[in-house]
Order: C-alpha cells, then sequence, then structure tokens
C-alpha cells in the first residue's frame, strides 16, 4: 500500500509540476491544484497509513490512526481551495484586461493581440439571433 | 518621567492641528503652539537641577532583548539643543500663521512640523543609540515631508527627494557605525557609552565606527561632500527653512559630534577627518554663499559654512574647541534663524528673493531692515553682537593649532574663510537695503504684519544681549552645555567682548575690511569665478543616481525578464538540488516498518489515479476535459482517505472538489476552452524530465517516511479529546480546540480570500473589461434550454435535505466526522445548485444575504468566541464544556467550541457565495439573457411553445 500511496504522490506531483511550467494560465492553474492534491496527501501519509482505525474515540477501537496530520491537511485542503478560487480569478481578470492568458510578458510588449472571441460583427449577428429567437 | 512626556508631547500634538483646522488657522496655529509651549516649559522646569550640574535620567523597558530601551537623559548639551528646538520652533510656528497663505492646507503643515520636532527632541534627549538612530531617521523623513511641502513645485519634491536621499544613505551608514559602537562597549545606552573612551579608542573597530558615524553627521549637517542637498532644500517654505537649519536638522549632526566627542575625539583620526572636512566647507561654502543671488541661497550656504565652522571647532579636539563650538551653536542659531525668516518676509513683501531686483528697501522696510542688518553684521562677526565672539574664539583656536606640522595654516584659511563670510553678510545688508529705492519691485514693498516679524525681532534680543554680555547672558548655559559635551573639567576661559590687541582681534579686524573691499570690488570677483569651470553638485548627485538605477535595473532586467516560466523553471529547479544534495549528503534507502497489505480494490484505484495523471499532461490543452479528469483525481483522492481511515479528510475533499470544479467551470466560461500549442518539443521533453525528476524524489522521499517508525505528539491529543476538549472526534478537536488559533487564522484567510475575489472581479467591470466582457460572444453552443426543468425540479427537491444534511453534519462534527467546515461546504454546493439549475437572475432575487456581513459575522463569532474565554480568565480560545439534560432530547453536550463551528461555517459559506455572485455579476454584463423565471419552459403553459426567457 505504501508503495501505492508513494508512486501515487509522485504521479501526481509530476503532472502538476509538468502543467505548471506551462505557458497559458489556465493548465498552471489546474497544475497548482494537482500539486495541492500531491501535498496533501503527502502530510496525510506523513502520519503514516492506518487501516480502519479512524480517529473517533470509542470504547470498541483497538487503535488510532495519527489525527494531527489529518487536522493539518483538512485545513490545507480548504486552504487550497481558497487559494485556487483566488488564481483562477486573476487569471480570468488578467485575461479581460490584457486580452490574453499567456503568462509571460511578450518582450517589448505588453499587450499581444485580441481574444478570438470578440469579433464586433459576430456579437451584432448574435444579437439579432436573440431579438428574433425571443419573439 | 517629565522626560519622556517631553518627547511624545509633540508626537502626540501632532494629532491636533489637523483636527483643529477645522476651527480654523489661529485655533490651528495656537493648539500647535501651545503643545510646544507645553513642552518647553515642561524642560525650563528641569534648569535648576541642569544647571546644578544634575543629569536627569528616565528609563523604561522597550525591548530588552536588543539592547533597546526608551531611556532618556538631560544634561546640558541635551538641555541647550532642546531649548533651541522647542524655543524656535515656538517662533516659527507664529511666524508660520503670517507667512502661509491661505491656500496652504495649515493642518498639514503644523502636523509635519510637530512630527519633526518630536522626533529632534527625541535625538537630542535620548539615552539609547538604537532610540537616537529610530529618531534619527524619523527626522530625514518628517523633513521629507516639510521640505517637499508645496508638492506642487517640481523644485520642492526634487529637493525633498535629495535631502531624504542624502540624509537617508547617512542614516544608513550610521545605524552601522552605531551598532558596531554598541559591539565595542557591549551596551546600547549612551551613558555606558561616554565612560568607556579608552576601550572605544583602542578597539580595532574604531576607525570604521568613526568613519560611518561621521558619514551620518556629516550628511545631515551638509559638510562637504554632501553639502548639496542643503541649498536644494530652500524650495521649501522660509518657516521651514528656517528652523531646519538654523535650529534642528542640520544641527543634528552637529549634536551627534559633540556628544560623542568624549569619546571619539582627541585622535588623529577625528582630528585630520573632521577639522580638515570643516575647515574646508567651511571656506568653499562662505566663497560660493558671496555669488548667491536668491537670498535663501545665500543662507543656505552661509549656513553650510558655518555649521562647517562648529564642525572644525569640534574636531580640533580640545575643550576650548569644544566650548566655542558649543557658543557658536547657540549663536548661529539665534541670528540664522532670524535672517531666514527676515528673507522669507522680503520674499512675502516684495514678491522676489533675488538680490538682482532688489536694494533700496531700507526706507520702505525700516523694521525689517533693523533685524536683518543686526541679523547679518552678528553673522559678519561684528563687535557687540554676539557673532562677534564666537568667530573670535574660532580664530583664536585655528590660528594656534598646527596642522601636520605646519603652524598658521589653519588659521590663514579660518581668516580667509572668514573675509568671505563678512563679504557676504554685508553683500545680504548692502545689495538688499542700501542704494535707492527702486519703481520695478514685483510688489510694493513695506513692512509685514506684527506676527510675521515679531518670532525674528525676539531673536534678535539675545543677538545684542549676548554681544554686550556674554559672561552674564549665556555664560552659565555655555558652562553647563560645554560641560556635558567635553564630560570633564571645562578649560579656563572667560567669555568676553575685550581680550585685549592681540593677535586674534587683528585677524577679525583684517577680515572685517578685507570682507568689505571684497564685496566693493564684488563684480570683479565674480567675473573671476566664472572663469573656471564650476562643479554642478545636482546634475552629478543625478548622475550617480541614474547610474545606481541603471545598474539596479540592469540586475532587475536580467533576473527578472516578465518569463513567469523561467521563474518557475529557477525555484522547481533549486528545489530539486536542494533534495539531490540532500539525498547524497545522508544515507537513504525505505524503511523497515512493516508494509500495509494491497487488496485487489485498492490497486484499481491507484491504476486509474496513475491513468488520469497521465491523461491529464496528454489533454491539457481540452481545457472541459482537463476539469472533468480534475474531478476523477479528486474523487479518488477523497476514497483513500476514506480507505486510510480519514473520513474528516475525505468528507472535506469531496465538498471541496465539487466547489472548485463548479468555480473552474465558471471561470472557464469567459476563458478560451482550449489552450494552443505553444512549447517546442524540446521545451515540453525538459519540462518532462524536471516534472519526471521532481516527481520522482516527492514519491521517493514519502516512501522512505512512510516506512519508518514514528514517535507522535498525537497521543496527547487523543487521550486529552474527550475529557479535556469534549469532543469524541479528534480532528475536529484539533481543529476547534487544541489548534483552535490556527483555524481562527485560517477563516480570516478564507475571508480574504473572497474579498480578493471580490475586488479583483468588481474591478473588472470598468475599463478594457468591461469592454470585452460587453461584446462577448459565446464561443461555444449553447442549451436552448438552459435552466430545464427535471433539474429545477430536483435542486428544489433536494435544497431542504441539503441543508438538512448540513445542520446534520455540523451537529455531529463535535463527535462525528464533520464539523463546520464540511457543514459550510455542504450547505453551500446546496445554494450553488440553485443558481445552476434556474439562473442567477432568478437565485439572486431570493438570496437576499450580504455575503460580506456574512463572512464578517463569521470570523467575528469565532474571534468573540475566543474573547469569551478571557472572561473566564483563560487564555484566548480556551473551550469548555458541560452537559445539558432537556425533557425530551435527554442528555446532550453544549460546548463553547461549536460557537466557534458556527463562525468557521458562517465564514465558509459566505466565502463560498462570494465567489460565485462576483463570477456571476460578470456574467450579467455579457449581455446573456437574465431569467427571473425558474426554467426558460414553464410547464402550466404547455399549449404555447414559447421560450419566456427575457432578455
Amino acid at each position: 500500500m505504501e508503495l501505492l500511496v508513494a508512486s501515487a504522490v509522485g504521479a501526481m506531483t509530476a503532472a502538476g509540476l509538468y502543467l505548471v511550467l506551462r505557458a497559458r494560465t489556465f493548465p498552471v492553474i489546474v497544475g497548482v491544484a494537482m500539486l495541492s492534491y500531491a501535498v496533501n496527501v503527502f502530510l496525510f501519509a506523513s502520519g503514516r497509513l492506518a487501516i480502519d482505525l479512524p480517529p473517533v474515540i470509542s470504547d470498541t477501537a483497538t487503535g488510532y490512526s495519527d489525527p494531527l496530520p489529518q487536522a493539518l491537511v483538512l485545513t490545507a485542503i480548504v486552504i487550497s481551495f481558497g487559494m485556487t478560487a483566488v488564481i483562477v480569478v486573476l487569471a480570468l481578470r488578467a485575461y479581460l484586461e490584457s486580452g490574453t492568458d499567456a503568462i509571460d510578458t511578450p518582450a517589448g510588449e505588453s499587450e499581444s493581440g485580441q481574444p478570438p472571441s470578440i469579433a464586433p460583427t459576430a456579437a451584432s449577428a448574435r444579437k439579432s439571433d436573440q431579438t428574433e429567437g425571443g419573439q | 518621567m517629565a522626560l519622556t512626556l517631553i518627547v511624545l508631547l509633540p508626537f502626540l500634538g501632532a494629532l491636533l492641528p489637523g483636527l483643529m483646522i477645522r476651527a480654523g488657522r489661529n485655533s490651528c496655529a495656537l493648539a500647535t503652539g501651545s503643545v510646544t509651549l507645553a513642552a518647553l516649559v515642561l524642560l525650563l522646569a528641569q534648569a535648576p537641577a541642569v544647571f546644578s550640574g544634575e543629569v536627569i535620567h528616565a528609563r523604561a523597558e522597550w525591548l530588552p532583548s536588543l539592547g533597546l530601551n526608551a531611556n532618556f537623559f538631560l544634561d546640558g548639551l541635551g538641555f541647550l539643543f532642546a531649548g533651541l528646538i522647542l524655543g524656535i520652533g515656538l517662533l516659527i510656528i507664529i511666524y508660520a500663521r503670517f507667512y502661509l497663505s491661505k491656500k496652504d492646507p495649515m493642518g498639514q503643515f503644523y502636523s509635519y512640523l510637530l512630527l519633526f520636532q518630536g522626533a529632534m527632541v527625541g535625538i537630542v534627549l535620548c539615552d539609547n543609540i538604537l532610540l537616537l538612530l529610530i529618531f534619527w531617521e524619523l527626522t530625514s523623513l518628517s523633513s521629507f515631508l516639510l521640505i517637499g511641502y508645496w508638492k506642487h513645485l517640481p523644485e520642492g519634491r526634487q529637493g525633498a527627494r535629495m535631502a531624504l536621499t542624502v540624509t537617508g544613505m547617512g542614516g544608513l551608514a550610521m545605524i552601522a557605525g552605531m551598532l558596531i559602537l554598541g559591539e565595542i562597549v557591549g551596551s546600547y545606552d549612551l551613558s555606558v557609552i561616554l565612560e568607556n573612551k579608552e576601550l572605544i579608542q583602542s578597539s580595532d573597530w574604531y576607525v570604521p565606527a568613526l568613519l560611518l558615524i561621521l558619514a551620518g553627521c556629516f550628511t545631515k549637517s551638509a559638510q562637504f561632500p554632501f553639502h548639496f542637498w542643503l541649498p536644494h532644500a530652500m524650495a521649501a517654505p522660509t518657516p521651514v527653512s528656517a528652523y531646519l537649519h538654523s535650529a534642528t536638522m542640520v544641527k543634528a549632526g552637529i549634536f551627534l559630534m559633540a556628544r560623542l566627542w568624549p569619546v571619539l575625539a582627541g585622535t588623529d583620526w577625528w582630528f585630520y577627518i573632521v577639522a580638515s572636512t570643516g575647515l574646508f566647507t567651511m571656506v568653499m561654502a562662505a566663497w560660493i554663499a558671496l555669488f548667491k543671488d536668491d537670498l535663501k541661497g545665500l543662507l543656505a550656504f552661509s549656513t553650510v559654512s558655518h555649521l562647517a565652522l562648529v564642525t572644525f571647532l569640534f574636531g580640533l579636539g580640545t575643550p576650548m574647541a569644544a566650548v566655542a563650538g558649543v557658543f557658536h551653536i547657540i549663536n548661529h542659531a539665534a541670528f540664522k534663524a532670524a535672517l531666514f525668516m527676515s528673507a522669507g518676509i522680503i520674499d512675502h513683501e516684495t514678491g522676489t528673493r533675488d538680490i538682482k531686483k532688489l536694494g533700496g528697501l531700507m526706507t520702505l522696510m525700516p523694521i525689517t531692515m533693523t533685524i536683518a542688518t543686526l541679523g547679518a553684521l552678528s553673522m559678519a562677526g561684528v563687535p557687540l553682537l554676539n557673532g562677534f565672539l564666537t568667530k573670535e574664539m574660532m580664530l583664536h583656536e585655528a590660528l594656534q593649532t598646527d596642522y601636520a606640522g605646519i603652524p598658521g595654516i589653519l588659521g590663514l584659511l579660518a581668516v580667509i574663510g572668514a573675509i568671505f563670510s563678512v563679504a557676504y553678510s554685508f553683500r545680504y545688508i548692502a545689495h538688499v537695503f542700501l542704494g535707492a529705492p527702486r519703481n520695478d519691485y514685483p510688489q510694493t514693498p513695506h513692512d509685514p504684519p506684527f506676527g510675521l516679524y515679531l518670532p525674528p525681532l525676539v531673536l534678535m534680543i539675545p543677538v545684542v544681549l549676548i554681544g554686550l554680555f556674554p559672561a552674564a547672558i549665556a555664560g552659565p548655559l555655555v558652562a553647563t552645555a560645554a560641560g556635558a559635551v567635553i564630560g570633564g573639567p571645562l578649560p579656563d576661559y572667560h567669555l568676553a567682548i575685550w581680550h585685549g590687541f592681540n593677535l586674534t582681534l587683528v585677524a577679525s579686524l583684517v577680515a572685517l575690511a578685507a570682507g568689505a573691499a571684497l564685496l566693493w570690488h564684488h563684480v570683479r570677483a565674480n567675473d573671476f569665478r566664472l572663469s573656471f569651470r564650476r562643479p554642478e553638485a545636482k546634475a552629478m548627485f543625478e548622475s550617480v543616481l541614474d547610474t545606481a538605477a541603471g545598474a539596479a535595473r540592469l540586475v532587475t532586467d536580467g533576473l527578472h525578464n516578465g518569463s513567469m516560466r523561467r521563474y518557475v523553471d529557477v525555484m522547481i529547479g533549486a528545489v530539486f538540488l536542494a533534495g539531490v544534495t540532500a539525498f547524497f549528503a545522508t544515507s537513504h534507502g525505505p524503511g523497515s516498518r512493516a508494509l500495509t497489505p494491497v487488496p485487489p480494490i485498492t490497486l484499481l484505484g491507484w491504476a486509474v489515479l496513475i491513468g488520469a495523471c497521465v491523461s491529464i499532461v496528454l489533454l491539457h490543452r481540452q481545457r472541459l476535459l482537463t476539469l472533468v479528469i480534475v474531478g476523477v483525481i479528486g474523487v479518488l483522492v477523497s476514497l483513500s482517505f476514506i480507505y486510510l481511515s480519514a473520513p474528516d479528510l475525505a468528507l472535506t475533499q469531496i465538498s471541496v472538489e465539487v466547489v472548485t470544479v463548479m468555480l473552474l467551470l465558471l471561470a472557464l466560461n469567459f476563458l478560451p476552452k482550449e489552450t494552443p500549442k505553444e512549447s517546442g518539443s524540446l521545451r515540453r521533453g525538459r519540462d518532462g524530465l524536471l516534472a519526471s525528476l521532481g516527481g520522482l524524489g516527492v514519491g521517493m522521499l514519502i516512501y522512505a517516511v512512510m516506512t519508518r517508525d514514528f514517535t507522535t505528539i498525537s497521543d496527547f491529543h487523543l487521550a486529552q479529546s474527550k475529557p479535556g476538549g469534549g469532543g469524541t472526534n479528534v480532528v475536529n478537536v484539533i481543529l476547534v480546540d487544541f489548534r483552535g488559533f490556527d483555524t481562527f487564522g485560517e477563516i480570516i484567510v478564507l475571508g480574504i480570500a473572497a474579498l480578493s475575489i471580490f475586488a479583483l472581479l468588481d474591478g473588472a467591470l470598468k475599463g478594457p473589461a468591461i469592454k470585452r466582457l460587453q461584446s462577448w460572444v459565446p464561443d461555444q453552443e449553447r442549451s436552448r434550454d438552459r435552466h430545464p426543468m427535471m433539474l429545477v425540479v430536483a435542486t428544489r427537491v433536494m435544497l431542504p435535505l441539503s441543508l438538512l444534511v448540513g445542520v446534520y453534519i455540523f451537529l455531529r462534527g463535535h463527535n462525528d466526522p464533520g464539523g463546520g467546515f464540511i457543514a459550510g461546504l455542504v450547505v453551500a454546493i446546496a445554494f450553488l445548485m440553485q443558481y445552476m439549475a434556474s439562473g442567477f437572475g432568478w437565485a439572486e432575487q431570493r438570496m437576499k444575504i450580504d455575503y460580506h456581513l456574512m463572512i464578517g459575522i463569521g470570523v467575528l463569532a469565532a474571534g468573540f468566541t475566543g474573547v469569551g474565554a478571557w472572561i473566564a480568565g483563560r487564555p484566548f480560545l480556551t473551550s469548555d464544556f458541560t452537559y445539558v439534560t432537556l425533557p425530551i432530547f435527554g442528555k446532550f453536550e453544549v460546548a463553547t467550541a461549536m460557537a466557534f463551528d458556527v463562525g468557521v461555517f458562517l465564514t465558509v459559506v459566505g466565502s463560498v457565495m462570494m465567489a460565485l455572485a462576483s463570477l456571476s455579476r460578470l456574467a450579467r454584463v455579457t449581455e446573456a439573457p437574465v431569467n427571473s423565471e425558474p426554467m426558460d419552459v414553464d410547464p402550466t403553459q404547455a399549449s404555447s411553445n414559447t421560450n419566456r426567457g427575457t432578455s
């Protein structure tokens, strides 16, 4: 079981690192999320693996898994959610402001082209479609 | 205690002007003046003790571990300086009331002035060199505000920046010097340092400490080569110049030289550095002052010259010279403040301070003329005025001292300096007031209102009285202050006008005559000066700054080129190298702990997880698919948590998973759905290699950890959970009780994250972002039935159930898996479902909750629960519980931790909903139809096929 967990952590880390090294915001965010999984499981596993020994006090339990890493990881999961939410919104705002979701500043200029979806002709075309559909 | 109060009064009083300005300019000035007056009275109350030779101490521990204590002491030197700062400060406050125009924000001015005053008083009274450094920096900062007070003038801003740069750099050097000094002595208390002359001067670190401290003093007191900032600081309003450059700011460097004189002076290093710098600066600045056409420029360079005179005297290192130095500090403060104020009056009344445009003001402004003439004559060193006395003493000391074995050279240079000094002082009189009245003044000149000439007039009293009766008026003060500087017996001297006909008197008379002659040939002398190339200090300063900024930019641009991928490469590479180093530095290999068995089902889960990791790398360009795979991985992680005895984690992970994927989906709505293929195969190969090595390292590390035995501190938590925390779910008890402070911090972070999201998306509603949103076209086919009936009905039915589940999970949390976090997420998901089913418009009309408020209440609820423990006399967040028996429900537990968990719950719900609501506001402006009906198709009107979506 230890080998499985370790290799899973390794695989998630590797996937996360690879995605973090991509050039667009969205893969980077997903990469950070992957790294969060890896780190959370890593921390959790540092309390060693235990099966059927939940840290809930009862008279019938034969033992307990280590509750401390669990409490830490619970906090970490919620914090990583907060972080993911902030960076995805940051990426969204950056995209809306600059029209690109590339994470590197292009050499010499700050703005590259417009996002493909904002063509004024298409917008007006859609508007007319909608009014027709609404009536 | 009184001492501490003297220092604190100006700081506390700095709040007053800003408030009092609402009651008018007079009240504002009055309030400011009262603060300074109160401090001055407190100081004068100490006079009897100080004059009897007593040293008054006030001690308070601040950070004893650093040797930083709020210790103050008052001896003669401190008394002299504090008196000058507060006394002249009071006059400046009166003067500024009449000087500042109605357009100038007077409250700001007085606030800055009091801040500055407090910092100065702090420097001269503190008994701890670390504290002194703090006040020192405060003077740099507050003088920056004062010099740049007229923000609309570029000269003001540049001058302020230059002053801050130069004095700030000196301050940094001085910090190093002071720390060395403190290390040599082993104490940062000034009164201890002052008693260790031998220890300091015999130390190897004496010279570095001396050089660094002098760098601080010379920059502050505008000594060559740092003199150039002072004339540029003249862009400040005249009250500021009068204050900073007569009694305070520039005297701080002088003060420190005087303060540390007993332990630093008397060596060759001190003599050659300080005396040479002083003498050279004195002559050079006096020469420049002679040709300044700007009245304040003339006074600025004369100030540099006179500061240099004092520096020179201290540099000589003899007790007699130190007495003269102290005496000149008093004299210079009096006449220079008055001269600056009279320059301000001339500027105020004639509209110019250009000497070339002035002249003949004698009959037009007789009062001003009287004041300025007395001041200037004193500055020139004319007998019967106070300036004469110290100029005599200075010449006497200079003539007596040999320089590098050559007698007379110091005296000769001092006489030359005195000649220039006489010439520019006479020029201030002759070229401004004498001559025929002109008819081309920018304004019609006349004497100013009483309030403007009162302060300089008051200053003329000591100028004349000290000049006439030096021993009677200034004798005790000079003796007390000089005694404090010397730190030993005073030399045998007497302050008098007439010392008999001697070499000094001859030198003095020669200087007066030659100075007058030089002024007579002013034009020719100026032509002579102009025939040389003169270094332009400002240009040099700016080129140095530009070079430094250029070098900094080069380094920054080289390292920080805007490519985040590069930074991430560097970070990952660095961590990897650290790991490799650690790997080979110690033994490694798997441990011997017994492995847990692998049932086939876990093998299947593992295979799916690995497959998901591989596919997310391969398929990451299709973003929607990526999200699906992320969901798969999240579910598998949750499952492994369940399997590995962590039910709380599993519950949290699965609910966070749902919320995360929802938010990512919402955001993806506005982002491109595919990632373009940009990286070449080389780049991808390199990234892949780096990622694989990283993954391999982390995997091996955790494997090595898991296969070793360990001792845990969790036994305490397991044992105390029930008796101490009142709950059987140890993880929850740790969160809300043992480590409650962590959780408290965490919900605050979560709240801040939600507020940041709100701010980020709120800001997107203007600027280029809103334009993009308004012309938004979905890049994908949209469903015609955006709010399908089945989904609407199902979520409606599920809402009360989900809420019930939320409440249930919340309530059982203390004893069974669950708790505030998970319950909050479950409830948030239940609401999110309504938004998804019926759209933002419909749901928003029904959710009348202010999420900002909800987050705030949540954090406060948790905080107040923690504070509640204080009432019971226990530390923050100590929980308590009791058992209550109710008739029907039976015995159950009530814990304060429950209230804390409510706070957690509210914050989580508020944060998640806030993120969603912020995203939904963006969706609104994309002109997507805003629905007010629960579904697009109304089943009660089945006959018509109309789409009821309204735009």
